[in-house]
């Protein structure tokens, strides 16, 4: 008889635990606080491209790779060392725990916009104004600019970003006759239409998304944030919130969203055979489209979001991410003229070819751009939509300064309301309560 | 001894050494003596947790066993037929790692396109959804029942064939049914078996992680971050970066299992003496 404990594999659990504690043993010797410095100025940038020098680069955007190609090329003493280090949170994680380590913090890191608070807070990133990056401020989208500068610095250059469009299956509503809505009202309307004409078409999939909500309470004026430092509020209880709670609870109560995890293969699944009928998503869906939904191409075609109320329409971010350069990177001006290269020159025309979008201007507003034709939308120009909702972005927007947690404990709070009847507005009160908790016992200020 | 000191007991030193400081975002890391021990005391998401797998422990691990028991006397009474092919099925689930096979059931317990989707299309009925918020806990230990029934059976069938011949011979001459001799010479017989079979079992429940973690991706509202105390742990240290708290929490759960493995071995050794 063997003597090992039944169900080994559940020791992992314990296992990571203990070897991130491992990790973290090595902060108590190995931190030596450099504080928030910059380090440099244009010149420096200039001068460390000629002396050229290796880069290690964490990213997990797939476009970034012919970038780091094309900027070797251009620069042969430069090498860049593109480096998967997990997708999103999982990157965070390993990011974090390198910081506190004080080694192997990669010289660039991919961070998304919500979470780079996590990190300006901590002084864990360079202020690139220094290397020329102060100049920038009119190159970029008002959303994606405001979320990686504040008045500390400039913290980021925005990589990408997502303003909010209606994906819609076109096939679907020409079947039952029912108009694509411009307002949330008529969205409310048509998904009962689809519903009841056939029972297994949802207008939309929801099962409680943190990004989701978080994108249709800014579109709707909400704030439910405000950061000044290490103080922070958090409060659900404003206009805008209660205008997409009153919203959200019609389809939550008629049962009108199909209860399918998004992300999952049946999730996908459903967009190709077209019983998820919409998607309000940021304007990086379509690649995830093409190869996820193959099916659908030629059905689907993209809408401005509905709006809240009349008048000038509004539109949200939703998701998106910026390269950052932490405080720990031992090249500094070479990290920020890779970043520079990628996000604000040469390098954004090689990404967006490749499909990324981007959050340039110049080249949001490009004839190029704007005329290109997506066969999979039935050759639709859908780039002129989702530049119009870049501009239509309200840029005074703030994510919590650990909103990484407080997403990862979203369901819990938010997820009764999609399974067990608990009004939504309620969802968001435990919501706020977990978050605040959180918030307190990390050292904020929260009122 | 020195290999042992540093695989085994610096990563519990370290664990211990750890829960006694709380590192904040704003403010740094600082000495705390055992707050951490009374928050996790305190806490409850942490009871919610440990109530979860309580529950879990004393519905699924008698069933497990049960079945396990049950299958080995049968193979063991040499009646089955195709004895071999039988054991050999029973054992292969646990041949599948976790992983695959928490995959797997997810994927049939899927009401929209699973197995349980196509049994309510094909008959027109509308079974519950396994993986609702009532029904996800006993889903979880259906899997974990059709992953370790079959490791168990071969503890008690190892144990059920050094029993000795002789005594079946005896108890057949003395007129003694196949139900005496089961109860009277082959589950004493086998009493250490199922004490270190049950202790592994308890282990295995409080140490509950991989069947929920995989299942919270397609039920992200039934399961939550701290469903049971070792996804809180990891949570803890992943999601909220308070390595601290969640070693206090290890420790404590650590304890409590230590405990209650002891409590069980003490009474189950005693009744064999």
């Amino acid at each position: 008889m063997t003597n090992r404990p039944r169900r080994a594999p559940r020791r992992t659990g314990l296992a990571c635990v203990l070897a991130l504690c491992l990790a973290t043993a090595l902060t108590a010797c190995g931190s030596s606080d450099d504080g928030g410095d910059d380090g440099g100025g244009p010149a420096d940038v200039t001068a460390a491209l000629e002396k050229g020098g290796t880069i290690k680069v964490w990213a997990w955007e797939p476009t970034l790779k012919q970038v780091a190609k094309d900027f070797e090329d251009e620069h042969p003493k430069v090498k860049v060392k593109l480096v998967n280090a997990g997708t999103n949170k999982d990157e965070y994680t390993a990011l974090q725990n390198a910081i506190s380590a004080g080694s192997g913090v990669p010289d660039v890191a991919q961070i998304e916009y919500y979470a780079l608070g996590q990190f300006t807070l901590t002084e864990s990133l360079t202020d690139l104004a220094g290397f020329g990056a102060d100049k920038l401020g009119d190159t970029y989208s008002p959303g994606p600019w405001n979320a990686v500068s504040s008045s500390d610095g400039i913290h980021a250059l925005p990589m990408d970003s997502g303003p909010m469009a209606l994906f819609y299956n076109k096939d679907v509503f020409d079947k039952h006759h029912i108009a694509v809505p411009r307002t949330w009202d008529e969205y409310v309307a048509a998904a009962r239409k689809l519903h009841k004409a056939d029972p297994e078409v949802y207008i939309t999939s929801d099962t409680g998304d943190p990004g989701l909500t978080t994108s249709l309470i800014w579109q709707a004026g909400g704030r439910p944030y405000t950061v000044d430092g290490t103080e922070v509020s958090i409060d659900f209880s404003d206009q805008g919130s209660a205008t997409y709670t009153r919203t959200w609870q019609k389809l939550i109560d008629d049962k009108l969203l199909a209860p399918t995890v998004g992300w999952s293969d049946e999730w996908y699944k459903g967009l190709s055979d077209g019983k998820i009928a919409t998607l309000p998503i940021g304007a990086w869906m379509p690649a995830n489209l093409m190869s996820g939904a193959p099916k659908g191409k030629g059905s689907w075609r993209v809408a401005p979001l509905p709006q809240w109320k009349p008048g000038k329409p509004v539109s949200a971010e939703n998701g998106g991410s910026a390269l950052a350069v932490p405080t720990k990177s031992g090249n500094k001006a070479l990290a920020y003229a890779f970043v520079q290269y990628a996000n604000a020159g040469k390098g954004v025309k090689t990404r967006v070819h490749d499909g990324a979008f981007p959050a340039t201007k110049a080249t949001l507003e490009s004839k190029e751009f704007l005329n290109r034709r997506y066969p999979y939308f039935g050759g639709q120009k859908a780039n002129v939509i989702f530049s119009k909702a870049a501009a239509d972005v309200p840029d005074d927007w703030s994510y919590l300064p650990f909103q990484v947690y407080a997403n990862s404990v979203f369901n819990d709070a938010v997820g009764t309301a999609y399974t067990s009847g608990t009004p939504l507005d309620k969802g968001l009160a435990d919501w706020r309560k977990a978050s605040v908790k959180y918030g307190k016992e990390q050292g904020f200020t929260i009122e | 001894m020195a290999a042992f000191a540093l695989v085994f007991l610096a990563p519990i030193g370290y664990s211990l050494y750890l829960s006694l400081f709380q590192e904040k975002l704003i403010g740094g890391t600082s000495f705390v003596g055992l707050d951490n021990y009374q928050q996790a005391l305190d806490d409850p998401q942490f009871w919610t947790a440990l109530r979860r797998v309580g529950l879990f422990l004393v519905v699924q691990v008698p069933i497990m066993l049960g079945i396990a028991l049950l299958v080995a006397l049968a193979i063991d009474s040499g009646r089955l037929y195709g004895r071999n092919f039988f054991r050999v099925a029973v054992f292969l689930p646990y041949a599948v790692p976790a992983v695959v096979a928490t995959l797997m059931w997810g994927f049939m317990y899927g009401t929209r396109f699973g197995l349980v989707g196509d049994i309510n299309d094909a008959f027109g009925v509308s079974l519950p959804d396994p993986l609702s918020a009532d029904l996800v806990l006993a889903s979880i230990a259906n899997i974990v029942t059709w992953e370790f029934v079959g490791y168990n059976m071969l503890i008690f069938y190892s144990a059920l064939r050094v029993v000795p011949h002789a005594l079946y011979e005896a108890a057949e001459i003395d007129g003694a049914g196949q139900w005496r001799v089961i109860t009277a010479i082959k589950i004493p017989a086998i009493r250490g078996a199922l004490v270190i079979a049950t202790i592994f079992s308890i282990i295995g429940s409080f140490q509950l992680f991989n069947e929920p973690s995989i299942l919270k991706k397609l039920a992200p509202n039934a399961i939550t971050t701290h469903f049971t105390p070792n996804i809180y742990t990891h949570s803890l240290a992943f999601s909220g970066q308070q390595h601290n708290y969640a070693a206090t929490v290890a420790i404590v759960m650590g304890l409590l299992t230590m405990v209650i493995a002891y409590l069980v071995q003490l009474r189950g050794m005693r009744k064999e003496a």
